[in-house]
């Protein structure tokens, strides 16, 4: 126990001295997994906003996939992009495997699907309200989903959060096309796993501590959000 | 624009016919009152004169149409109103840009009909928070900024307590003195009367008769608008909006 109550304290120690090593961590770690959120959003939105709105064939398909997409397993998608990106796969000339760059693709990837599942389901239900008044006021699809986009923004917003903390919490990916390599892609819960391998305890507990009181800040963010939202535009 | 003219219209879905060959002339002028039990079709019928379903049988002819589209010279007011999260100012500027007026004569526009609705001193609150009552003179004020030649009203005051229904009628009533046809569903006796000046009465799908309102109360010239007026409403349809 009194193991466990030091390394509670050298992890506080850690964290509240802002550790220059621990901070680097976070800071690679925000870097990457904001990168992938912005990248993700880009492609996500768009692709739920189109899949809600249009009627095309194979939809249902399309979206039984986009939801089962959802609970992708980060390892297999970080194989699947450290075989694209190793030297023989076919975007091995790029030469970015074990750089933040891999693991930004590998999160997009990853947080794609949650985006535009969510996403499509939000803007769906906007759609069914709105359908006849938009259509009505002579919207065509394209302007009615920008419309809805705009109309939802703050639920998007709040699918946005969950692809983030998504990304930030994720292990396997960023290890496989990362490389956990120190002070280059090692990111917070790389070095967890790692740390707590290696008997290093005060050092993984401080990014817990961090990575815990960050998810808490995003739900929180996401419920504050909501609340003003609804206060204010019904 | 007018006449409308419905020609031998069906509509049905899933399996069931919901409009039943409905043939009828809607001239310019009267405020026309599309009158019936609820689930006789009324809804439908509206939405497919309005563009918004395709028949499945027949058509629907704008006699008067001039070039381009025909859509523009419409607009459609719910019986539930829905309102976009912005003020409500913005609420009719939208409608009015996507009718592709500048953002500055949209705005100018869209104040003056708060005015006539007598919503500005709430121009700028959102939408969505204001009443029911509210809401649908917000929605009344989006479809006359768009100044269109025939503006369709689905049951409007369905849902509202007396007051806002005499609000929404007295605001119906400047729309019709300002030049635009009304057609207006309701099964409301009292508002079909206040409102009307030609009826439409549908049952089960079926047109039973396009008369004018003073004959259609004193001699209905089918049993069920007979049935329909003196209130014994032999249809059991529970629920849900015709």
């Amino acid at each position: 126990m009194t193991d466990l109550g030091e390394a509670f304290a050298a992890a506080w120690a850690l964290v509240a001295g802002l550790d220059s090593g621990l901070a680097g961590i976070v800071m690679l770690s925000l870097q990457v997994s904001l990168s992938a959120v912005l990248l993700a959003t880009l492609i996500g939105l768009p692709l739920g906003a189109a899949i809600a709105v249009e009627r095309f064939p194979g939809r249902q398909l399309l979206i039984v996939l986009l939801n089962a997409l959802m609970g992708l397993p980060p390892v297999v998608v970080g194989l699947l992009i450290y075989l694209l990106l190793s030297r023989a796969g076919p975007l091995g000339s790029l030469g970015i495997l074990f750089t933040p760059q891999a693991m930004i693709i590998a999160q997009t990837v990853l947080i794609v699907p949650i985006i535009a599942a969510l996403s499509r389901q939000t803007i769906e239900d906007a759609w069914r309200e709105y359908s006849e008044q938009l259509r009505s006021l002579g919207a065509r699809r394209l302007s009615g989903a920008m419309t809805l986009i705009w109309d939802t923004r703050f639920s998007l917003l709040t699918i946005v959060l969950a692809g983030f903390g998504r990304a930030a919490a994720e292990v396997g990916a960023v290890m496989i096309v990362g490389g956990n390599i120190d002070g280059v892609t090692r990111v917070m819960t790389t070095t967890i796993a790692l740390e707590t391998s290696k008997g290093d305890l005060p050092l993984a507990l401080g990014l817990g501590i961090v990575l815990i009181v960050l998810v808490i800040l995003l739900n929180a963010l996401a419920a504050v959000i909501r609340e003003i939202a609804q206060r204010r535009y019904g | 624009m007018l006449p409308l003219e419905l020609d031998q219209i069906t509509f049905s879905a899933g399996g069931t016919t919901i409009i039943n060959g409905i043939s009828a002339r809607i001239e310019a002028g009267p405020r026309t009152i599309i009158l019936g039990p609820n689930g006789a079709g009324k809804s439908v019928l509206m939405r497919l004169c309005h563009g918004l379903l395709e028949p499945t049988g027949g058509r629907v002819v704008w006699h008067g149409a001039r070039n381009g589209d025909v859509r523009r010279h419409q607009a459609m007011v719910f019986q539930r109103p829905v309102m976009l999260r912005r003020s409500a100012l913005a609420n009719v500027v939208y409608g009015l840009q996507l009718a592709g007026k500048s953002r500055r004569e949209s705005e100018l526009r869209a104040m003056d009909v708060l005015e006539v609705v007598g919503l500005e001193k709430q121009a700028h609150r959102p939408a969505r928070v204001m009443s029911g009552g509210e809401q649908q003179r917000l929605a009344l004020a989006r479809a006359w900024a768009l100044g269109p030649d025939v503006l369709f009203l689905d049951e409007p005051t369905a849902n509202l307590d007396p007051a806002s229904t005499q609000d929404i009628e007295n605001i119906v009533n400047a729309i019709h003195a300002s030049g635009t046809k009304i057609i207006m569903t309701t099964h409301n006796l009292g508002q079909a009367r206040r409102l009307g000046d030609e009826i439409l009465f549908i049952s089960n799908g079926r047109l039973m008769e396009h008369s004018p309102i003073d004959r259609f109360f004193r001699e209905p010239a089918s049993p069920e608008a007979s049935a329909f007026i003196k209130g014994e409403l032999p249809w059991h349809q529970a629920g849900g909006t015709g």
